[in-house]
């Protein structure tokens, strides 16, 4: 009798735990093909959805007015930002590396550090991520609100292409004007670090800047510029794919923005890891 | 090929169907409307009037059926004809749509520079003279949408539906949220531009005095088809009690009552 009151919940414990763990199993396997499923379907969108952005910044009509108000809103509005952000890291990376180096005696290496650090990759990546905040989250307002009140929609009944029209200029000026930033950015960044240095660390201006000048390679300048591209051409496509494809209400809108930003971020610094293997390996 | 046996219809919807998910928003819808003539399409809210337009305009694509415009199909067209087919239309959006970033008369040119390649000048002539055709003044012209009421804005949607003559005019509710003073001047501005440009009007709405207004022809929209078509004149008796329950408002009625059987049944 003991026995058999003792082994019933004990049987019926292993029963339910096995099938539950069971359960465990597939509802993991379940989530994971789900996800992985998604992901595919999201690549596949966004494959379909660059290459007609690319079909459209190539073929006519252009609207040169709506470029030029990409080029400002992009180039110029984000100089400041991008400007003082180069010229603190400029500035930041001089006085570390001065503290590192003089240690092994080893000051004169600060001018290099600065200027291979701030072209080849702090320019550029620092820049691309500011202007992912910036540019990226409002386009992929503007045209999140304009998908949800039907401001596309009334585009294509007025004959109008919204990939012309709302996206192509928007690639174009992100593609083109990051560059620009980042190089306006180097010479920033350089000159950071040539006040800290001059002013704050005592090294003579003459010889900071010949060894500056002696170490930059052109490569140094132009794989800094052609990612600078990359992630023009990153934020801008992901802003406009995120609010083009916005869901409903101001909700929709919301989430549109905060995943324009967060993916264009993290796809700049994977492409960041990836153009520094082609270019220096 | 050359006579047809009924007036040569327009527009002609066949068998359409949509669904979203798990969602039969259409689920067969059978429609016709003779060139000159105006059709109203009244029905519940979320019943797929506002997805049959967009299926019509080719904003969504239907899962099945056939939609001809003057006997010609346009469900899979490829984009230029999709391009030309567009110009024949105008639309006023259900919730007005209007360019936010752009002035009043560059919202109503805006078909006619950027769709047409208009110069600017011509097209701010044109827009002016719809703005004023709306009932607007002509000062209204430089303000932005936002300046504006939302009787006034729907006036400059209006205009902007209108501005190219369209052969082929949609109106999705366009008197929803005005007052019956301003309703009825909307009401008579697209009945009488309907007529004095000779477009074929399908318009949309729950408002029934806007539908016997602008209407030559009523038809109702319930759980995806249509379930009755007829003169305007005919409304007040058609025998449907379908059509009876929305005219009159009422509550009690089959539409409830398939809605409440709806409820159980899930
Ligand atoms: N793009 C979409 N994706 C998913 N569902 C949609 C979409 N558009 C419409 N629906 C659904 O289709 C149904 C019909 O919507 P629709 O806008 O056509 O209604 P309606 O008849 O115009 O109503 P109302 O009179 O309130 O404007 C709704 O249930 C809506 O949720
Ligand atoms: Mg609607």
């Amino acid at each position: 009798m003991s026995t058999e009151t003792k082994e019933h919940p004990i049987a019926d414990h292993i029963v339910h735990d096995t099938k539950s763990a069971v359960d465990y199993v597939l509802d993991a396997c379940a989530a994971i093909g789900h996800t992985i499923m998604h992901l595919f379907q999201s690549i596949g969108a966004l494959s379909i959805f660059i290459g007609r952005s690319i079909t459209h910044v190539f073929l006519p009509p252009f609207f040169p007015r709506l470029i030029g108000r990409q080029i400002i809103d992009i180039g110029y509005y984000s100089l400041p930002v991008v400007g003082m952000t180069a010229l603190f890291t400029g500035m930041v990376l001089a006085l570390q590396s001065y503290t590192g180096f003089t240690r092994f005696n080893a000051e004169s290496a600060v001018a290099a550090v600065v200027v291979l650090s701030m072209t080849r990759e702090l320019a550029p990546v620092l820049a691309g991520l500011m202007v992912a905040g910036r540019v990226g989250a409002s386009m992929a307002a503007e045209i999140g609100t304009m998908r949800v009140t039907e401001q596309i929609d009334a585009l294509t009944t007025l004959s109008v292409n919204p990939f012309k029209y709302l996206i192509a200029p928007r690639i174009i000026a992100g593609t083109l004007m990051l560059p620009l930033l980042v190089l306006i950015g180097d010479i920033v960044g350089v000159f950071g670090g040539y006040v800290v240095s001059i002013y704050n660390l005592g090294f003579s201006p003459g010889s900071y800047l010949s060894q500056s000048w002696d170490i930059l390679e052109r490569i140094d300048v132009l794989s800094g510029l052609f990612k600078a591209a990359a992630f023009g051409f990153i934020v801008a496509v992901m802003g406009c794919y995120h609010g083009f494809h916005s869901k409903r209400g101001a909700q929709g809108v919301g989430a549109a923005t905060t995943y324009a930003v967060v993916s264009s971020s993290i796809l700049i610094l994977i492409a960041n890891y990836i153009l520094t293997q082609v270019f220096f390996s | 090929m050359s006579s047809d046996k009924q007036p040569e219809s327009k527009l002609e919807l066949s068998g359409v169907k949509k669904t979203f998910g798990s969602n039969k928003v259409l689920q067969g819808i059978d429609l016709a409307i003779p060139k000159g003539k105006s059709l109203v399409v009244i029905g519940g809210s979320g019943t797929g009037k506002s997805v049959m337009l967009k299926c019509v305009l080719g904003l969504i694509t239907p899962d099945e059926g056939s939609i001809k415009v003057d006997g010609k199909e346009t469900v899979s067209i490829d984009a230029k004809e999709r391009d030309k087919l567009m110009r024949k239309f105008g639309m006023l959006f259900q919730g007005g749509a209007l360019f936010d970033s752009m002035s009043i008369w560059e919202n109503v040119a805006f078909g006619l520079i950027q769709g047409r390649g208009m110069d600017r000048k011509d097209a701010k002539g044109i827009a002016l003279e719809k703005i004023k055709a709306v009932g607007l003044r002509e000062e209204v012209a430089k303000l932005y949408p936002a300046e504006l009421s939302g009787g006034m804005q729907k006036r400059v949607s209006l205009a902007r539906a209108i501005a190219a003559n369209p052969e082929i005019i949609f109106f999705d509710e366009p008197t929803t949220g005005l007052d019956p003073i301003m309703a009825d001047v909307i009401n008579e501005l697209i009945s009488s531009t309907v007529r004095q440009m000779g477009a074929t009007a399908l318009s949309i709405t729950h408002d029934m005095a806007s539908a016997r207004k602008i209407a030559d022809e009523v038809a109702m929209i319930y759980q995806g088809q249509i379930i009755w078509r007829g003169p305007v004149d005919d409304l007040d008796d058609s025998g449907n009690e379908y059509v009876e329950q929305f005219i009159h408002g009422r509550a009690e009625g089959p539409i409830t009552d398939d809605a409440k059987s709806l409820r159980h049944a899930a």
